[in-house]
């Protein structure tokens, strides 16, 4: 470990970091433009120029490694003399128009202007002029602000792998641009606006919307996916204005995907704000008394066979396992989590959650995706993938969909045929798994939900067995989900019971009259014409396909109006918080449950969320365990059998539009055009 | 002065056959097995002790640089690149050695390559140097068909293969890193250091950029001996030099002559003097446009070498010697300058990018006196505030000329600032 001196304080740093860095250790902030974590370094502001002995001149600490007996210096008059220096430089031509910036207030070179800057100028010349480039429906542009910094060509570059950014140009002349203007054709532009340290690059939908200091910043789990990404949801009163992500190197890093991001403009739009009862046909609002009223009406006498229910994609733990109960209480066994039909088993948690979890993709030198598009099924996992991949991930090949992933796959097949001779050895690519040191075979929804998802899960775990990827020290074994709720529902066992029906087997018992009643929490994502005559409630938060076939509507709360918990796809637990209550009528959904089972006459045994949370853990133990992450129990799942010939399809046909939320916002169904527009271009 | 038989280049002027044949009997490629048997370590030990730094403008010791290299080839091959893109204003040296005096410099290739143990070269050619680079082209296809170049080259048991690289016209090309990304078909920014090209240079592999004079000169030194080279000159300043001279002279010209020679005997010997005498200069540019210029009272006694040049606050940069009488607007020169690093600074970082622009604007008003006193002072502080800030040198290259102007030429400065003030007063 190199020793050195920063500013007289001697300090030991780690080997190969910058002086940057060590200067963060030694606790001396270093300000700095094109300096960023995640990205490759250009040097190229000259904000972080320290003076370090016997130096002919000050150096740039963002690119300088540390060597041993080095002696830094960052607060002498040299120091402090370039980066006024460069802070004059950089607003020369940057235009003053603060006020009308939606980057003020959170803009880093208002704030390091502060500390470096004049109170005036000694540039009497024209500033410079740059036309503005049209990036699509995300990102704005203001290019006379841009600093040149380049993050945004790097993030392109390197992160979210698409090349399409560069600068043209020399000099002055110097233009950040798409060389052909076109929209960015990644899933991660939001990101662009986060990195740009200054106000070129800024929402476009948040355009002029609000001032960053008039918003309540809530800390909170994003629900788009089943990454769960880390969040932040600002606020102004009722309304969520933007979402931003949070710092959490275990899951997302600090990228969110575009949906993440900005499918908030759906929780405004098509919101069920009161109950609903259906009469003569037609949904006619009604107080809850009277939406309860309807439903005890219709379920008295009605045999626990002839009742089911289905969870959706988004619900939290807590309105699950309410609705677990209910339906216990109710003496039904029909119950199912698993809308999309996917043939996971909730009895082995190893066979249903991403086990290495996501930091096990750094360490992964041989990688199997089986009917998996992650680019579109989780953005930000695929990002590290893809990071994966830059610093040398050995194999990658796909069994699926031939899709670009941002970084080069071997394609070994389209289908169960092909996984089912890999597992038998048959494939080179066999050799390179049972090689690698942490092989990962990741398993998408579109490999599992189908008729014959039980013999290929069966297969992917033989396949696992076989190359030796499960174990002590290295379960790489993932199922990759995409629904934020289904781990959650799986840990909570929304399975059918002895005898219950799943979700195919309910459509069908709705379709052949078995069924009289489904209770769908905020599921939407079946084919509502199969639920046939029976009575449909539907709690949720958006007149969504559900609503629209329900005979009662209860109006639940989206996923930024209640405190509630998710399992992502690597069964971490996470909570998220409230950032504003639901509108009108509509309430927390545990809650909604709560109360119709006290006018059913059986109550549940919870009146707070605290007794709910409990009620969790006593279902199961790993509920108490928050935001963390371990392989699951392994044991025997999937079941042996015949493989169809057709091939995998990824369930995600349009990234921008998965989920009631995101069909609601207009800014998904720009996007959804522009990248239609963007496709028949090539 | 130089006197004839301590010429190394000596078809300079093109009166003789620069094919191979003419330029065997020049005394190109005589023999060069017997260089390359001095081994790796052999040249490079002798290219040090021949004093030679390097051609290109910084100075840098020639032999030092090679000994950069690995001692051993690992895993990833060694090259050398030479620097062959001469766009500095004033400068055409290396130009008139590729066109006439190719052999010459191709062996100085292998030599050098040999030297650091690389088995490809690439010479980057500035691309506006169409002729010179076909020149270049047919000496190099010349000496594989004599078996100079290629497999066991002349023999000595040592593959090296030469490749000519045009550029498309870039002065920051020249850079060496900016050359580096340029040759591998990226935009021509230059790189930060470290990590240098001797670790990580072209693709990534140990690399040495050199100027074409210092890669032409290294054969003859080591036929004649680094004493001899050492011998002529000033201490640490030895050798012989191309030196460019162009401006108001009477004859403008390219001269070989020893460092260290006087600067006015320089021009008065070799180009016929400055227009109108020696009394009518009003300065001089030593060392190409990056370079202070000097007021005629430096010139009178200053010598050509790096030392002299550097201890008169100036340098010798590539030695081309721009003169100027005293019909010169000074100020309008130095403000075409400042211009041409505003359009050829490259954008990359924050103090070249937005200060040439800024320098070059304030010059064109210092040019009509359409300034204050005050802003004199100011424009030398943003000259300081790029000097030394940037990732490469074109930012101190844009910097110095104007610092020369402001330190010797800041009278005239002022007379004009007021003479235009006076003027618009009096209307």
């Amino acid at each position: 470990m190199p020793k050195m001196k920063i500013d007289g304080v001697e300090i030991e740093v780690p080997a190969g970091i910058t002086v940057l860095q060590a200067c963060e250790l030694a606790g001396v902030e270093i300000p700095r433009f094109c300096y960023h974590e995640r990205l490759s370094i250009a040097g190229n502001c000259r904000m972080c120029l320290v003076e370090q002995e016997k130096a002919p001149k000050p150096i740039a600490s963002c690119a300088m490694p540390v060597m041993d007996n080095m002696v830094i210096h960052t607060n002498t008059p040299l120091v402090q003399k370039a980066r006024k220096g460069v802070m004059e430089f950089l607003l020369i031509n940057h235009p003053l128009d603060c006020p009308i910036c939606d980057q003020g207030g959170e803009c880093d070179l208002q704030d390091q202007a502060m500390g470096y800057g004049f109170d005036r100028s000694r540039y009497h010349e024209n500033k410079r002029a740059v036309p503005d480039k049209e990036l699509g429906p995300l990102v704005k542009t203001s290019m006379n602000r841009c600093i040149h910094c380049t993050r945004c060509i790097r993030f392109a570059t390197e992160v979210a792998g698409v090349e399409e950014l560069g600068a043209t140009g020399r000099g002055e002349s110097m233009e950040v641009t798409t060389y052909v203007e076109h929209a960015l054709s990644t899933e991660l532009a939001g990101n662009l606006v986060d990195l740009c340290p200054v106000g070129a690059l800024t929402s476009k939908p948040y355009a002029f919307e609000a001032r960053s200091w008039e918003l309540s910043k809530t800390e909170s789990i994003d629900v788009m996916d089943a990454l769960g990404a880390s969040i932040r949801i600002d606020t102004r009163g009722a309304q969520v204005m933007r979402v931003l992500p949070r710092l959490n190197e275990d899951v997302n890093e600090e990228w969110i995907s575009d949906k993440t991001r900005h499918a908030i403009d759906g929780l405004r739009h098509q919101r069920l704000d009161r109950p609903y009862v259906r009469s003569g046909g037609k949904l006619v609002a009604a107080t809850w008394d009277e939406a309860f009223g309807a439903i005890a009406r219709r379920l008295k006498g009605l045999d626990g066979s002839k009742i089911a229910a289905i969870a959706g994609d988004q619900c939290d733990a807590e309105s699950m396992v309410a609705l677990k109960d209910l339906m216990a209480s109710l003496g039904s066994v029909n119950i199912d989590c698993r809308q999309d039909g996917a043939k996971l088993e909730a009895a082995v948690r190893g066979g249903y959650i991403f086990n290495p979890g996501i930091r096990g993709i750094d360490s992964a030198d041989a990688i199997l995706l089986v009917g998996s598009n992650p680019r579109w099924e989780s953005t930000v996992l695929n990002a590290r993938l893809r990071k994966r991949y830059l610093a040398g991930a050995g194999a990658i090949a796909s069994i699926g969909p031939a899709v670009d992933l941002t970084y080069p796959v071997e394609r070994l097949g389209a289908g169960p045929t092909t996984l089912r001779d890999l597992a038998e050895g048959k494939l080179s690519f066999f050799g390179k798994l049972k090689a690698a040191k942490h092989p990962l075979i990741i398993v998408g929804m579109g490999a599992l939900a189908r008729e014959d998802g039980a013999a290929v899960l069966a297969l992917a775990r033989d396949l696992a067995v076989a190359v030796n990827a499960v174990r002590d020290d290295w379960n790489g074994f993932a199922v990759l989900h995409t629904a934020a709720a289904r781990v959650g529902g799986l840990d909570l066992g929304l399975v059918p019971g002895a005898g219950g029906r799943d979700t195919a087997g309910i459509l069908e018992g709705c379709s052949s009259r078995e069924i009289e009643l489904v209770y769908l929490l905020a599921a939407d994502e079946i084919d509502m014409k199969r639920l046939g005559k029976a009575f449909v409630i539907y709690q949720g938060h958006h007149g969504d396909a559900g609503a629209h076939r329900a005979d009662v509507i209860l109006p639940g709360a989206a996923y930024t109006e209640k405190p509630g918990t998710y399992v992502n796809t690597e069964g971490r637990v996470q909570l998220g918080q409230r950032a504003g209550f639901p509108p009108g009528d509509a309430r927390e959904d545990w809650a909604i449950l709560r109360a119709l089972s006290e006018q059913l006459g059986n109550a549940l045994p919870y009146d707070t969320l605290d007794q709910v949370r409990a009620r969790l853990v006593a279902v199961n133990r790993s509920f108490a365990a928050l935001d963390q992450q371990a392989p699951g129990a392994w044991a025997n799942f999937g079941k042996a059998g015949l493989v169809a010939e057709a091939p995998f399809v990824s369930p995600v046909a349009n990234f921008y539009m998965t989920c009631p939320i995101s069909r609601a916002s207009k800014t998904m169904a720009d996007c959804t055009a522009s990248r239609a527009q963007l496709m028949a271009a090539e | 002065m130089l006197s004839d038989k301590d010429r190394i280049f000596t078809n300079l002027y093109g009166a003789h056959d620069w094919h191979l044949a003419g330029a065997r009997t020049r005394g190109a490629w005589d023999n060069t097995k017997a260089l390359l048997d001095k081994g790796h370590d052999g040249i490079i030990d002798e290219m040090k002790k021949s004093g030679l730094r390097g051609r290109g403008g910084a100075g840098f010791p020639t032999g030092l640089k090679w000994s950069f290299m690995p001692k051993e080839v690992k895993d990833r091959p060694h090259y050398l690149v030479v620097n062959a893109d001469e766009s500095e204003p004033g400068t055409c040296k290396d130009r008139d050695i590729m066109r006439h005096d190719p052999h010459l410099f191709i062996e100085g290739c292998l030599v050098a390559g040999f030297a650091m143990r690389a088995h490809a070269g690439y010479i980057y050619v500035r691309g506006e140097f169409y002729n010179e680079a076909q020149h270049l082209i047919i000496a190099i296809r010349e000496a594989y068909d004599a078996g100079f170049l290629g497999k066991n080259a002349c023999g000595s048991g040592w593959d090296f293969d030469l490749y000519v690289h045009r550029g498309a016209g870039a002065y920051i090309c020249g850079e060496e890193t900016a050359l580096l990304e340029s040759l591998e078909g990226k935009k021509g920014m230059p790189r930060l250091k470290p990590p240098f090209p001797a670790g990580s240079g072209l693709y990534g592999c140990p690399s040495t950029v050199n100027n074409v004079e210092s890669i032409a000169v290294a054969p003859t030194i080591l036929r004649r001996g680094a004493a001899w080279f050492a011998g002529i000159g000033r201490p640490n300043n030895t050798g012989t030099k191309l030196f460019c001279i162009s401006g108001h002279v009477n004859k403008p010209c390219n001269v070989e002559e020893e460092m260290g020679i006087p600067l006015r005997e320089l021009i008065d010997r070799h180009a016929g003097g400055v227009r109108g005498g020696w009394d009518n200069l009003l300065a001089v540019i030593p060392g190409g446009a990056s370079v202070p210029l000097l007021p005629k009272s430096i010139c009178n006694t200053v010598l050509m070498d790096f030392d002299s040049l550097r201890d008169q606050k100036s340098g010798l940069g590539t030695a081309a010697v721009i003169v100027m009488d005293k019909s010169t607007d000074v100020v309008k020169a130095i403000a075409r300058l400042s211009y041409f690093y505003k359009h050829e600074s490259c954008g990359q970082c924050t103090p070249c990018r937005e200060g040439t622009g800024w320098m070059w604007r304030v010059m064109e008003r210092m040019v009509t006196g359409n300034a204050r006193i005050e802003e004199i002072d100011a424009l030398e502080d943003v000259t300081k505030q790029v000097e030394g800030h940037t990732i490469c040198a074109l930012g101190d290259a844009a910097a110095w000329p104007i610092q020369g102007l402001i330190r010797h030429f800041r009278p005239e400065m002022e007379r004009r600032i007021r003479a235009r003030t006076e003027k618009l007063a009096a209307e």
